[in-house]
């Protein structure tokens, strides 16, 4: 056994780490231009272009504070929940019968569909996921995969296939230097980016989200140092599915609301999960901004193609060039 | 305060633990030494509850641990050091040690936090820096100085001076006799013999899962058998 000679030399380490995040958000930052200007090449229009980016990135805070949830379950949970966008679904779908049944602001939902998916959340984890059953990865994926075929057909069962739409009260339409923006997705944007950082904060400065990282870094030792690991995970689990219930009552206006749209927001929520690097909140709400903007702009580029095909193709890139994410793994 | 009663362990159908009694008094700090593999990790595991028995009991302050979890066992007094210090790396110092502090009052956190800077002044001067940067020597200070936080009664010390430069292990073993003057008791499984054996009120010898001589610190270290077998004389 050889002694390892104590020095102060890795304290070097953490400032270079920083160092290498402004960096790559450099790059990151050099590539959305090019792309811009790409798109300003192809289409000539400078207005065009232009409303497409206020456009992707307001529809990209919403990206991001999904994403948000998801990112955070997998980075304290080491849970993929396939059923992220059923439970979204869900969410609309009680902010839908709360307006209609009660005429309250679809904002206001938020007050019925965060405790509302608090309380799926820990009943999901505590039924379905901490148990031994949820004990590997294969199980985890087929529980949370079939949850989410049960929660969208049981949707479908009870509300039908046809869309149903949530307008916004006094919707008006702003004039940003050139855009125009439905009042109802700027205030989304404000409202997802406002709890994303807030749901930052908290992980950073109270006890609890302390407790939650330090149980994400390593859970063992959390045990050791008195925390219950297991109640740990179903209030992270809730608060990552709280999330999707603030998105949906925030995009309730902005959707047409079916059973199925979870799928959707689904896939973009991983290629922003896998985007922002594997459990790093703050990468979910930056990478959020960025699919939302690709997907704009594959609409510039590729005339009348999904815009789901640019987002596959960051996707796939991501995957080829940098697997950890641009801004690594957990925070 | 501790008191192993025939306990038996192991994992699944492989038993590394046979019949092991051993007792610790309050305030007595006492070596569990043996060679690699003897048992002396899966004898803490067992005691702070990561590893439930397979027979025989564990008293701890009076009552049988069966059942509880480390988490639990924590909230009664006895916190647990592992080998690998189970650090919360992407956390700073001090976050590490305010989690240390979980299962107390915010007054007592703050006077602890001031005991361990005390104690370990190297971990106030890095108090902002990220666990996982330190290097081996600071991360075991880190890991002794998070374990009191929680206000021990009984500190479990697996291996404190592994990975350390002999200059240091002596530190870690005084600062080891320092916290036992405090009156928390101490059981310290080390595989340096020789050390543990110097600054142990009691120690116990295992090998192949079983005890196999116990006695004075002293008593021990001029026991021929255990001067042959672990500390090469």
């Amino acid at each position: 056994m050889t002694a390892t000679i104590d020095t102060d030399a890795p304290e070097t380490r953490a400032p270079s780490a920083t160092l290498a995040v402004l960096k790559r958000a450099g790059v990151v930052g050099a590539l959305v231009a090019v792309a811009i200007a790409v798109a300003l090449v192809q289409s000539g229009s400078g207005i065009v272009v232009w409303q497409s980016v206020v456009t992707g990135l307001l529809t990209g805070g919403l990206y991001g504070l999904i994403a948000m949830g998801l990112t955070l379950i997998f980075g304290v949970l080491d849970i993929v929940n396939f059923a992220h966008g059923a439970l979204l679904a869900v969410a609309m779908f009680i902010s839908f019968g709360v307006v209609q049944a009660t005429g309250l602001h679809p904002y206001l939902t938020m007050l019925v569909t965060v405790p509302a998916l608090f309380l799926v959340g820990v009943l999901v984890h505590r039924g379905l996921l901490s148990g031994s059953g949820g004990a590997t990865l294969e199980n985890q994926l087929l529980i949370t995969l079939g949850l989410s075929l049960l929660l969208e057909n049981g949707l479908l069962l009870f509300f039908g296939a046809e869309p149903k739409n949530v307008g916004l009260p006094g919707e008006t339409h702003l004039d940003v230097f050139g855009a125009v923006v439905a009042g109802s997705r700027l205030y989304a944007f404000a409202g997802a980016v406002a709890l994303g950082l807030a749901l930052y904060w908290m992980l950073q400065h109270t006890g609890l989200g302390t407790a939650i990282r330090a149980v994400a870094s390593n859970g063992p030792g959390a045990e050791l140092v008195g925390i219950n690991v297991r109640r740990i995970h179903t209030l992270t689990f809730a608060i990552g599915a709280a999330c999707a219930g603030a998105a949906a009552a925030l995009a309730v206006p902005l959707l047409s609301v079916t059973p199925t749209l979870g799928e959707q927001f689904n896939i973009t929520a991983f290629v922003v999960v896998v985007l922002g690097g594997m459990g790093n909140v703050v990468g979910a709400l930056v990478g959020g901004l960025l699919i939302g903007l690709v997907e704009q702009l594959t609409t510039i580029y590729l005339d009348g193609q999904s815009s789901l095909l640019g987002v596959f193709v960051v996707f796939v890139l991501v995957l080829f060039l940098r697997p950890q994410g641009l801004f690594g793994r957990r925070t | 305060m501790l008191t192993l009663e025939k306990l038996s362990a192991g994992y699944g159908r492989m038993r590394i633990l046979h019949e092991v009694d051993l007792h610790v008094g309050a305030g007595e700090l006492v070596a569990l030494v043996g060679a690699n593999g003897a048992g002396k990790t899966t004898t803490l595991r067992s005691i702070c509850g990561q590893l439930p028995p397979q027979a025989g009991r564990i008293v701890f302050d009076g009552g049988d641990t069966a059942g509880r979890r480390p988490d639990v066992l924590v909230r009664d007094g006895l916190v647990h050091v592992p080998e690998d210090r189970a650090l919360f790396g992407t956390l700073t110092v001090e976050e590490n040690l305010r989690m240390g502090a979980w299962t107390a009052s915010a007054e007592d956190t703050t006077t602890r936090l001031e005991q361990v800077y005390d104690l370990f002044p190297i971990l106030a001067e890095r108090r902002g820096q990220v666990a996982q940067t330190f290097s081996g020597g600071q991360q075991q200070m880190l890991a002794i100085g998070r374990a009191l936080m929680a206000g021990p009664r009984m500190l479990l010390l697996d291996e404190p001076s592994t990975g350390l430069a002999p200059k240091l292990t002596w530190t870690m073993l005084d600062a080891v006799r320092e916290i036992r003057d405090t009156g928390v008791s101490v059981l310290l499984v080390e595989q340096n013999a020789k050390q543990a054996l110097a600054i142990a009120d009691r120690a116990y010898v295992m090998e192949s899962g079983s005890i196999v001589l116990s006695g004075g610190g002293g008593e021990l270290a001029d026991d021929e058998r255990v001067r042959k077998a672990y500390l090469g004389l």
